[in-house]
């Protein structure tokens, strides 16, 4: 067993500089130069400022917004730090609700969410939480149903909306390969991006 | 269900086949010491490791030689990393200055990372520093892969032939592993993903002002070279919490597919490296074949389950059609989370692309009972061959008891000594994970640990012990498990699922390889064909599932049904 130590000190060390230091580094430097807008996260900039990642969802509450679906994140409570708060959207600490099928608290939660949803039947992905709690897309027939609430907040035709949502839809590639789904940030932006220029014509004219 | 949903599903499986099949006479090649089309590159660093090491390629060992070598490897390996999570605050590359973690946390964690379990008692973005992730852990993932996969080659071996006295150099398996088939696909894997979105970037995170003026902090890291090793590898380390559900490590439908071919492509190319190595394709065949059946069956109870939606939320008024949505991830939809978490616990992979404590009864218990098979179908890299291949010594000896005849595969006789260490290994699976749970269940303070009440919280229990036996490291993740018991325990159980199973299957091989080859006469029971495949099927279920029933009709049966009845807990 003594002469297998050599070899065995050996392997470990050299394996690891391989695969845990040269390997990963190497493909970062690839990785910044062939794919840099992916590779540092896909980040969305605005005037110069970071509004976020094009993959990751944010929280929205104003009534002119689209809103994403609940999340489950939190943070720790600042009060007291063994505790922790829900704070939605948390993309520092992905999280699940881990709520059972029959979980008491899930009903619970579903029939509060419920009671501001509108009338039956509502899209699951509206008062469901995601897996990772930063899923940045709903589905069309939820986007669907607020179109009224952000036409109205915003004072706009809903049939400008509706077309807004209908560019921002993802269609499942070939009919088959992943799922109808909008991203509420792009959507959200189109919707300032959109607010902006009609200002601007106002002011203009 | 719908066909587009069985389309998607499908054109994955099909991919896997399609590709596994080269790979497959590729690993047979490659650790045979022939060459490859990547050696003009790579056989200076080979010939180089070797130099340093004092390492003879051709000098073959002995089967107690080649276990102990890998248990050495293995434990100076576990070593390190224990020194690295512990001593994380004082090393490089650590920009957010954090903490090192708790001893018996750094314990779980680098038993489970030594053993291809990954199991994750921590929140990886929260707790690990780049380094630790990159040199702690990655490295971990391509070295516990090329362990399993090199006793696969060993047991393997000792069907080829007969009168053999060694199974090969563990150093120069290891070593050709890593080198020209982990490493090449992870770099190939790695690129796509980050074409695909995944990060990989030295930054910890990104701060952002959102359009609502709120703060939000991105976290990031060197993702996508540790994804494409994590799937390759079934290791299932994720780097954040959320694993391959947090939209960084599965950016789209393309990316989750590509994840879910990276991890069943080994296992299943395993099947056909087995063929090539014992000169007989129809025997990796009829393994593949085995495969098949329990898969395919395991897809369509899941996909079922979740596509049908959650009636107690249907009942309030949540429209079923995208059937059950708490924590999945809508870019994903119900059958590429069903298709990826059969294909994550059908492998001792355990990286998730939804969460499992909140699928539907039935859906988690596919899930469960697939690792309470034995991490056989088709199992983690190399060790679901090993197994797979125990199972089919028991079978054949089940045959042989039924016509009263000598048992053999392969041409090689079956007899007590073999049947004896097939039994070893095969009843450490109940023992640890019926064992360590039911202990769990009367311990107040693992008790406490619980995210969910009834039998789910029964459920939760049971699929901690279920996982960390059979080295998966998926979770009901609502159980706190970085708890004093929970972290000693699960780290045992870890060990045992790994070691305990190894060690004997390591001296099966040595039994096996001693003895002469009989040719096949008519009294021979073949095992290529749809009798075969059926027994061993037959026997897997058997042996391996239903000493697991009573405790699932405790859990998720009995929450089946109360859920059936409206009733919540």
């Amino acid at each position: 067993m003594i002469h297998e130590f050599r070899p065995a000190l050996v392997l470990v060390a050299l394996l690891t500089i391989l695969t845990g230091l040269v390997a990963p580094l190497a493909m970062t430097g690839i990785a910044s130069v062939a794919f840099p807008f992916q590779a540092g996260g896909s980040l969305i900039e605005d005037h110069g400022k970071i509004v976020g990642s094009a993959l990751i969802g944010q929280n929205f509450t104003g009534p002119g917004y689209f809103h994403p679906r609940p999340s489950a994140t939190t943070e720790p409570d600042p009060k007291d730090a063994s505790k922790t708060i829900p704070v939605p959207y948390a993309a520092d600490n992905s999280n699940a609700s881990n709520l059972a099928p029959t979980a008491k608290a899930l009903i619970d939660r579903v029939k509060g969410d419920l009671a501001s949803a509108g009338p039956a039947p509502v899209p699951a992905d509206a008062v469901t939480t995601s897996a990772s709690g930063l899923d940045p897309d709903i589905s069309p027939e939820n986007a669907e149903r607020q179109i009224a609430r952000v036409a109205g907040a915003r004072h706009w035709p809903e049939d400008r909306i509706k077309a807004l949502v209908a560019v921002y839809t993802a269609e499942p590639f070939l009919g088959f390969i992943g799922e109808p789904r909008v991203n509420v940030l792009a959507l959200n932006r189109a919707l300032d991006r959109m607010q902006g220029q009609m200002q601007g014509q106002v002011q203009g004219r | 269900m719908t066909f587009s949903g069985w389309a998607e599903i499908l054109l994955v499986l099909l991919l896997i086949v399609l590709a596994a099949w080269p790979v497959g006479l590729y690993i047979a090649r490659v650790t045979k010491g022939e060459r490859g089309f990547l050696h003009p590159l790579l056989s200076p660093i080979e010939r180089g490791f070797y130099a340093l090491a004092g390492v003879d390629p051709q000098h073959g060992m002995s089967w107690q030689g080649y276990a102990t070598a890998l248990v050495l490897l293995n434990a100076l390996h576990f070593l390190m990393l224990y020194a690295m999570l512990r001593l994380q605050f004082y090393l490089p590359f650590n920009p957010d200055a954090l903490a090192g973690m708790s001893p018996r946390l750094a314990f779980n964690t680098a038993m489970s990372f030594v053993t291809n379990t990954n199991w994750q008692a921590y929140g990886g973005e929260t707790t690990l520093s780049p380094g630790s992730q990159m040199w702690g852990l990655t490295s971990h993932m391509f070295v516990s892969a090329a362990t399993g996969i090199a006793a696969a080659l060993a047991l393997s071996r000792a069907f080829a032939q007969g009168g053999l006295k060694t199974l090969g150099n563990f150093w120069a398996d290891l070593t050709r592993i890593v080198l020209y088939l982990l490493l090449p696909i992870a770099v190939v894997a790695g690129i796509a993903l980050v074409a695909l979105g995944v990060p990989q970037t030295l930054a910890t995170h990104a701060d952002a002002t959102t359009l609502e003026g709120a703060k939000q902090t991105i976290s990031l890291g060197p993702v996508a070279f540790m994804e494409a090793i994590k799937e390759l590898g079934t290791n299932g380390g994720g780097y954040f919490n959320a694993n391959s559900a947090h939209p960084f490590e599965g950016p789209n439908a393309w990316a989750t597919m590509l994840e879910a071919f990276l991890v069943f492509l080994i296992p299943i190319a395993l099947t056909f490296t087995f063929g090539k190595i014992v000169g007989d394709r129809r025997q990796g065949y009829a393994l593949l074949a085995v495969i098949g059946v329990f898969v395919i069956a395991a897809i369509a109870i899941a996909y079922h389950a979740e596509a049908a939606g959650n009636p107690l939320l249907t009942a309030l008024g949540v429209d079923p059609a995208q059937g059950n949505m708490e924590g999945k991830e809508l870019r994903f939809g119900i059958p590429l989370s069903a298709l990826f978490n059969v294909i994550t616990t059908a492998t001792s992979c355990g990286a998730v692309n939804a969460m499992l404590d909140s699928y539907m009864p039935l859906g988690g218990m596919t899930s469960m009972f697939l690792i309470q098979l034995g991490e056989i179908v088709p199992g983690g890299v190399g060790s679901g061959l090993y197994g797979l291949l125990v199972f089919a010594l028991i079978a054949v000896f089940v045959a042989g008891l039924m016509v009263g005849r000598t048992p053999e595969y392969l041409g090689k006789k079956i007899q007590a000594r073999e049947v004896k260490l097939a039994m070893l290994a095969v009843l450490i699976l109940p023992l640890s994970i019926l064992g360590l749970a039911a202990l769990s269940l009367v311990v107040p303070s693992a008790l406490a640990s619980l995210g969910n009440a009834g039998p789910h919280g029964l459920s939760e229990m049971l699929y901690a012990f279920t996982s960390a036996t059979g080295n998966n490291g998926s979770a009901f993740a609502g159980l706190s498990a970085d708890t004093p018991w929970l972290d000693t325990t699960l780290g045992i159980a870890m060990l045992l699922g790994r070691y305990a199973f190894l060690i004997p299957v390591m001296a099966l091989a040595g039994s096996l390889a001693e003895k002469v080859k009989v040719p096949p006469s008519s009294g021979t029971f073949p095992t290529h064909g749809l009798l075969f495949v059926g027994l061993l099927c037959g026997v897997i279920i058997i042996m391996g599932g239903l000493q697991f029933m009573p405790a699932l009709s405790l859990g998720p049966l009995a929450e089946h049904f109360a859920m059936l009845a409206g009733k919540t807990f």
